[in-house]
């Protein structure tokens, strides 16, 4: 049987080398739904089928044979559409500042990563498949960001987004210059005050930061060169912090800005143009639309809040129509969260825009879904429903947009990792489990110290021990 | 100006929005609606939410009341005509727990008149810090929601609640019901959740003290909020008594009409305990209570229905309390409530954490989505808030002789996509322009 003749897909010319490589990729059965409306995003809407198999796309059309052994699921009265991507979001890390300098690009985000936050599941199901997960707002050039995808039951390596392009934070306006005021606050010292401590000293910090990772990265390629002509030289003194900002200045790592006002949002597009480097996306951005113009000259992404406002100052002229007039005048525009609760409804922030604004619903989606896998440079693997990327796949009980959808199941790379169905019939189980282990908890605890217990510990010390 | 229909609506609003960019540059916007408060609305689909909705049905209203609600209705001549052909007609929506016009600016403490000094402040009132500017107000209305309940809190009796329309030159024009009942928050052992992590609920404050500190504490709150109920009792006979010299205690004087059963309490109380302490508590004290943020109803349904007690939830939208909760344990809570027959409705608690009144549908719709059924999301944000505040004979449904509170939409007002076409507040067209929708108007048309 010739499949490929079969498959009505939407990108036939990378089904050929596909199909070839069927099930090389994970020991997932393949998934066929049929008979539901299936939300593109980068192709339209098709009322058929999808065809998951070997941790990828292979089949979208109207009709697409189910290969032997698959299972099929009844998609009649449900949607499929890509996994949502968040652009901007903290679980996971158990830090996440290093408030106590201006310039924490040393640090990374990626070392202090639990796979085992529940936030993770949460996050799941409400549909998010992949998380740009970033270091806090305390300092003018934070620590380093990584891409991961939620892959529930898996260790933090091996949740990385293999090949994502790294990034690192950077943080404008109120939260990196409130260290440096008397009193301190969220994220910095409580003591002495930390430069800087206005707008203008956010942007020097920055400027300084630069200096001297050109100065340093000149260094290197003195000796390097000095290598190369076969000539004996002396390594300069490795800085790891300035290895970071080399990255960036080398364009091997992405800027993520966070950022409220126009003003800040210009200067750090000037010092940027300055010292030869990018900014990949603004955070927050609150009044981007402001300066839609300048954002989408320098080639800049944003990603923001649909309705967020009125929690400081620099938020008082947010305004939920943010993302329409970004998309309107031509920047790529993500909706992210920076919160574990915001993120489990992305879907449901997505269809904000479509009141305010006036945005489609594919561009309402694409908020979600491609335009931040465009901004994290991953859309060539994720972001929309194509045969040849991965099956990061949502199925809903609605339309995603309606308040009244919700999530039915999750698969990341064609495995499933969430599912509604199972959740509910595993509660049962679970609560009983959770009982047990109370119970014997309370009975090694009176008895001075059972098997695996050391006497005289609570429960929730010897948990705090492990 | 009075109402020409929604056609002469929609060029009011254009010309509203374009006076707009001067409004933004003095800050003046949301300016009440003049007059306008005699008309009928032909031709809609009317949800009275007092019974079956009514196809192509028409609303009257006189004076700021309605009239006459139902299908070929004669409507006198000198009623203006709202051709509602093709749009909705719902009862304004209630959020039925804010902060609304107490605080502009979470991190501005200048900003915020949420919460006085000291434990007992029975006799403060919400209403008296209202900012009737305040730009909440109209961006909250633009999404359908007339009227809120807006509360000080803090660590024992915050104050007074009061129930405000989101329209009005002044705060005696927007007030309902400045005394709609009084803010209690139980003690709790537990701190509530707090915080920006996804595990945010660890109960803080027994981890930072150790149990016995935090029970020790618990008890000594428990006996001094006791007291001072006692104190308001003993308050009642010496003031019978009128003894040579009496001067009023306005603190007690403020507790008179909880003692006689003649305002409720709202009691915020979180978890199971605190819910059961909660019960326990009126009970003892022989007063009427709501409860508010009442996340954990769900396990204390038996309790609180055959206390008869109502129940303002917090927002659907918010993350589990415990680790191990189901993921939607925030979300199934109304279906809960409303299968045990609790009369429930819903506050955004604005000013926690981000949260919006505006987005008080949406977290009615959360509800929906994992089983309430849809009337009984309407009756949360609507009906039932006015029943629950004790103003179920003046607003919340679409009847004869209630304040002609209501939205005209182009769809269902609990999904995000839907727009609210008007919002008329005691019968007055309400502007339905606001500071971010000028500043949207403004920055679209910057040339590229």
């Amino acid at each position: 049987m010739n499949r490929r003749t079969l498959l009505l897909t939407l990108a036939a010319p990378m089904a050929g080398p596909l199909v070839q490589k069927l099930g090389a990729q994970t020991g997932d059965q393949a998934v066929l739904i049929q008979n539901a409306t299936i939300l593109t995003i980068t192709n339209g809407t098709v009322k058929g089928s999808i065809l998951l198999q070997g941790g990828k796309i292979t089949g979208i059309g109207e009709k697409v044979l189910a290969p032997a052994g698959a299972k099929i699921i009844d998609g009649a009265g449900k949607f499929v559409m890509p996994g949502i991507i968040d652009c901007h979001s903290h679980i996971m890390a158990e830090a996440i500042n290093e408030g106590s300098v201006s310039v924490s690009s040393m640090v990374g985000i990626a070392d202090v990563l639990n796979p085992e936050d529940i936030g993770i599941y949460r996050a799941l199901a409400g549909g998010v498949t992949t998380a740009n997960i970033l270091h806090g707002s305390a300092n003018a050039i934070g620590g380093k960001t990584i891409v991961m995808k939620m892959r529930w039951g898996k260790n933090a390596e091996t949740m990385k987004f293999e090949g994502a392009m790294p990034g690192i934070k950077f943080a404008l306006g109120e939260n990196p210059k409130r260290a440096g005021q008397a009193a301190g606050g969220a994220g910095g010292a409580a003591g002495a005050p930390r430069y800087p401590a206005t707008r203008m000293g956010v942007e020097d910090v920055i400027r300084e930061a630069f200096n001297d990772a050109k100065a340093y990265k000149a260094t290197w390629a003195t000796y390097n060169a000095k290598l190369a002509k076969g000539e004996v030289a002396m390594p300069p003194a490795r800085d790891l912090k300035l290895d970071a900002l080399v990255e960036v200045l080398d364009g091997k790592r992405f800027v993520h800005a966070h950022c409220y006002r126009q003003d800040e949002i210009l200067m750090l597009i000037h010092v940027a143009d300055d010292y030869g480097f990018k900014i990949r996306t603004f955070q927050h951005v609150l009044e981007g639309y402001k300066v839609a113009k300048e954002i989408k000259e320098h080639g800049a992404g944003a990603s923001t809040f649909a309705d967020w406002w009125a929690y400081k100052i620099e938020a008082q002229d947010a305004i939920p129509y943010n993302a329409a007039i970004l998309v309107k005048k031509g920047v790529l525009t993500s909706l992210n969260s920076d919160d574990a609760e915001l993120m489990r409804h992305l879907d449901k922030e997505a269809a904000k825009t479509v009141k305010y604004g006036g945005l489609t619903e594919t561009e309402a989606l694409a908020l979600v879904t491609i335009n931040p896998a465009k901004q994290l440079q991953i859309d060539k693997r994720v972001g929309s429903l194509e045969v040849g990327k991965d099956a990061d796949v949502l199925l809903y009980d609605g339309h995603p947009l309606s308040n009244f959808s919700k999530v039915e199941k999750v698969w990341i790379d064609g495995h499933q990792y969430f599912d509604r169905d199972e959740d509910i019939s595993n509660r049962t189980k679970k609560e009983l489990e959770k009982k047990a282990l109370i119970q014997k908890a309370a009975a090694d605890q009176r008895g001075g110290g059972g098997r695996g217990t050391a006497a005289g510990q609570t429960p929730q010390e010897q948990e705090g021990s492990n | 100006m009075r109402i020409q229909g929604i056609v002469a609506g929609a060029v009011l609003l254009s010309a509203s929005a374009g006076f707009g960019f001067q409004a933004a540059a003095t800050g003046i916007s949301g300016a009440p609606a003049a007059g306008g408060d005699s008309f009928v609305i032909k031709g809609a689909t009317v949800h009275t939410v007092a019974g079956a909705d009514i196809q192509n049905g028409s609303v009257m209203v006189r004076n700021g009341k309605i009239i006459g609600v139902g299908k070929n209705l004669t409507a006198s001549k000198d009623l203006k005509v709202i051709d509602g052909k093709g749009l909705h007609v719902y009862p304004g929506m209630i959020d039925a727990g804010t902060e609304i016009g107490l605080i502009e600016i979470n991190s501005v403490r200048e900003s915020s008149d949420t919460t006085e000094i000291g434990k007992f402040n029975p006799h403060l009132v919400a209403l008296t810090a209202v900012n009737p500017e305040s730009e909440h107000i109209p961006v909250t209305r633009f999404n359908g929601i007339t009227s809120a309940l807006t509360m000080p809190s803090g660590q024992l009796i915050s104050g007074q609640v009061s129930l405000i329309h989101l329209d009005g030159w002044t705060t005696d024009e927007m007030g309902i019901k400045p005394r709609a009942g009084m803010h209690l928050r139980i003690p709790t052992i537990a701190a509530p959740r707090a915080g920006f992590s996804s595990d945010a609920d660890v109960p803080a404050a027994a981890n930072r003290t150790g149990f016995t500190q935090a029970k020790q504490n618990f008890d000594k709150e428990m006996a001094e909020l006791n007291e001072f109920f006692e104190s308001a009792r003993r308050y009642v006979q010496l003031r019978a008594a009128k003894p040579e010299g009496f001067k009023p205690d306005l603190k007690l004087e403020a507790m008179i009409p909880v003692l006689e059963g003649k305002e409720p309490v709202l009691v915020t109380a979180v978890r199971e305990r605190e819910i059961r302490d909660a019960l326990a508590f009126g009970d003892k004290q022989k007063v009427k209570i709501i409860l508010l943020d009442a996340q954990e109803a769900w396990k204390v349904t038996k309790e609180i229905k055959e206390h008869n007690v109502p129940v303002v939830l917090g927002p659907m939208l918010s993350l589990p309390l415990n680790e191990d909760d189901p993921y939607d344990r925030q979300y199934t809570t109304p279906a809960d409530l409303q299968r045990a027959g609790i009369l429930f409705s819903i506050g955004t608690l604005e000013g926690k954490a981000n949260l919006s009144s505006r987005n008080l549908p949406y977290q009615a719709a959360q509800a929906v989505a994992f089983g309430l059924p849809h009337d009984e999301a309407i009756k949360a944000v609507t009906k039932n808030a006015a029943l629950i505040w004790g103003v179920g004979d003046q607003i919340g449904t679409i009847e004869e002789g209630k304040w002609a509170d209501l939205i005209l939409t182009d769809g269902d007002p609990l999904e995000a996509t839907t727009t609210i076409k008007q919002v008329f507040v005691k019968g007055k067209s309400s502007d339905m322009d606001n500071k971010q929708k000028q500043l949207y108007e403004k920055y679209i048309n910057r040339p590229n």
